[in-house]
């Protein structure tokens, strides 16, 4: 598999680790009268899907920052890569921004070779994960 | 029919013209007393010990493809119970000793053969730790025996004892450990289970649950409704998916992991070896083939093939093990999805829904398990209560924070 680095280009994913769902980047508030709830459900629950997958890699052998990749699990494909940090600064603003999330399409539908290796520029592959990651 | 010596000769000298079908290809029925979701064998055992030991009659196993075509046909084939924890290693010393009246039980040549697995260990510390797993094993019932490495070189002459890196100091030995054929095993557990009245479905694909009031009714499938007392789920790397459906999110990533076997060789190859300082573990078929692998590529898949780095890896292993397999030629490989579970150990468990039960979570362990999973999971779905070698394999385990962590990774799939 090929990561398209935002900064160094395309790169073997041998150079990086993986540490799985992107949905570990939104740690949930430790004093929320829920929170053992939602710890639980942060640290061992998982959607595991078959097709679009937004996962946390880490570029140890190279640069050492943390890329949020969006991978098919059926095809392998690496589909979009951001910069966590741009990811979690743009889901901090949006949900600053807005209060009603919004509805998005199911992730089953891109299972198919359709989708192709792309190059993504940095800002719209942020946007794109942070429009799913409401949906998630 | 039933297998024999008798049978095979009676074949023989009749042209094996007049062998049955090994199991029937039933229409499905509209209700059962007990489905089974997952034809593989975990799913083909429960069966069998439903019907063989709880007397229940009235099952169907409910199968996607053909019986064998997962992870049962896609493993390294090697059976122990060498764990270290108390919620673990019952269950795996009771697959073990199933394991060895298995052939006898579903009258079937399983091939199950015990010829040792061994552990090898690469510094004091490791002896160490080795010795406290030896002792565990011992304390429920289990052997196990640690060799020096006089004693090892004995038995394996062939080692790199003198790696610079990581020397061989020895091993600990499961001299009742294995391998079993594969296969074999799937199609025997379908055979005796079909002998018992089970319904063995394949090409039938579960696409929904019924699910009223919180309570599970039966399956939606690409055969039509089937409706259940009682439906159980052990369908490996499919969990997530499968009870996505169901509306349950779960604490299992799927990923793959890959499989080799080099072109067939004289016997060189005593027993099981497994790596102290890397991930690989070998053994040589009786087609005489190498077969061996390592660890999991590392992140989530459902594609059954894995990426080349990791080829390198595992074959970097062996060769710091026993650097006479660089000669032999690679024949094939192969990946299988494994349900990674938060902890490294599995669930049998019932679920929040009525009557849904649920089996899952073998990470890459499941071959061996494979008896004691049917077991446990027939005990579950025929008395409402966990066996009691399967009493810490639950659901809530991670929520309790009462987690079975044998490598002591915590909660990162990939690393178990």
């Amino acid at each position: 598999m090929i990561i398209n680095h935002p900064h160094l280009g395309p790169r073997d994913a041998s150079e990086f680790t993986i540490l799985g769902d992107a949905s570990l980047i939104n740690r949930p508030d430790w004093q929320a009268g829920d929170a053992d709830d939602a710890f639980y459900t942060y640290q061992y629950l998982r959607d595991n899907p078959a097709g679009l997958h937004r996962e946390l890699w880490f570029h140890e052998q190279g640069d050492r920052s943390w890329l949020v990749v969006t991978r098919d699990t059926v095809t392998h494909a690496v589909i979009a890569v951001a910069l966590a940090s741009d990811v979690a600064k743009a889901a901090k603003t949006k949900t600053a921004q807005k209060t009603a999330p919004k509805k998005v399409a199911t992730q089953k539908t891109a299972t198919k070779k359709t989708a192709a290796k792309k190059t993504v520029d940095k800002k719209t592959a942020a946007k794109k994960a942070a429009a799913k990651r409401n949906a998630i | 029919m039933r297998y024999s010596i008798w049978s095979l000769i009676n074949q023989a000298l009749t042209g094996n013209r007049n062998w049955t079908p090994v199991w029937r290809e039933p229409e499905p029925k509209s209700h059962y007393d007990i489905v089974i979701v997952g034809g593989g064998g975990h799913g083909l055992a429960t069966a069998f010990y439903l019907a063989s030991r709880y007397g229940m009659k009235n099952i169907a196993v409910l199968e996607k493809g053909w019986i064998g075509s997962g992870n049962i046909g896609r493993n390294t084939t090697i059976v122990r119970s060498n764990y270290l924890l108390d919620g673990n290693e019952p269950f795996y010393e009771q697959s073990l000793q199933l394991w060895e009246g298995l052939e006898q039980d579903i009258n079937y040549n399983a091939m199950m053969s015990q010829r040792g697995i061994i552990n090898l260990y690469h510094s004091d510390a490791q002896r160490d730790s080795y010795v406290r797993r030896g002792n565990a094993m011992r304390l429920h019932g289990a052997d196990a025996e640690l060799l020096n490495q006089d004693q090892l070189r004995r038995l394996c002459p062939f080692l790199d004892y003198e790696n610079a890196r990581f020397p061989i100091m020895g091993g600990l030995l499961q001299k009742r450990a294995g391998t079993a054929r594969h296969d074999a095993v799937a199609w025997g557990y379908a055979r005796a289970a079909d002998q018992r009245g089970v319904d063995i479905i394949q090409n039938c694909d579960v696409t929904d649950f019924l699910i009223k009031d919180g309570v599970c009714t039966g399956v939606e499938t690409s055969k039509g409704t089937i409706r259940a007392g009682k439906i159980g789920v052990a369908v490996a790397g499919s969990t997530s998916r499968v009870m996505a459906k169901a509306g349950l999110r779960l604490p299992i990533e799927s990923h793959v992991l890959q499989a080799f076997v080099t072109e067939g060789l004289k016997p060189v190859i005593p027993g099981v070896i497994t790596f102290g300082a890397g991930h690989f573990y070998i053994s040589q078929s009786d087609k005489g083939g190498l077969v061996f692998g390592g660890d999991i590529d590392g992140y989530n898949s459902y594609a059954q093939r894995g990426n080349l780095p990791v080829f390198e890896d595992v074959c970097e292993g062996g060769m710091a093990i026993m650097p006479m397999i660089g000669r032999a030629r690679m024949l094939r490989n192969w990946g299988g999805i494994m349900d990674m579970s938060m902890d490294g150990s599995p669930i049998i468990d019932k679920t929040p829904i009525d009557h849904l039960y649920l089996n899952a979570g073998w990470c890459y362990g499941g071959f061996k398990a494979t008896p004691a999973s049917g077991l446990c999971f027939a005990h579950l779905l025929a008395r409402d209560e966990p066996h009691k070698v399967a009493t810490k394999l639950r659901l809530d385990r991670f929520r309790r924070g009462a987690m079975l962590d044998e490598r002591g990774a915590g909660a990162q799939p990939n690393l178990h």
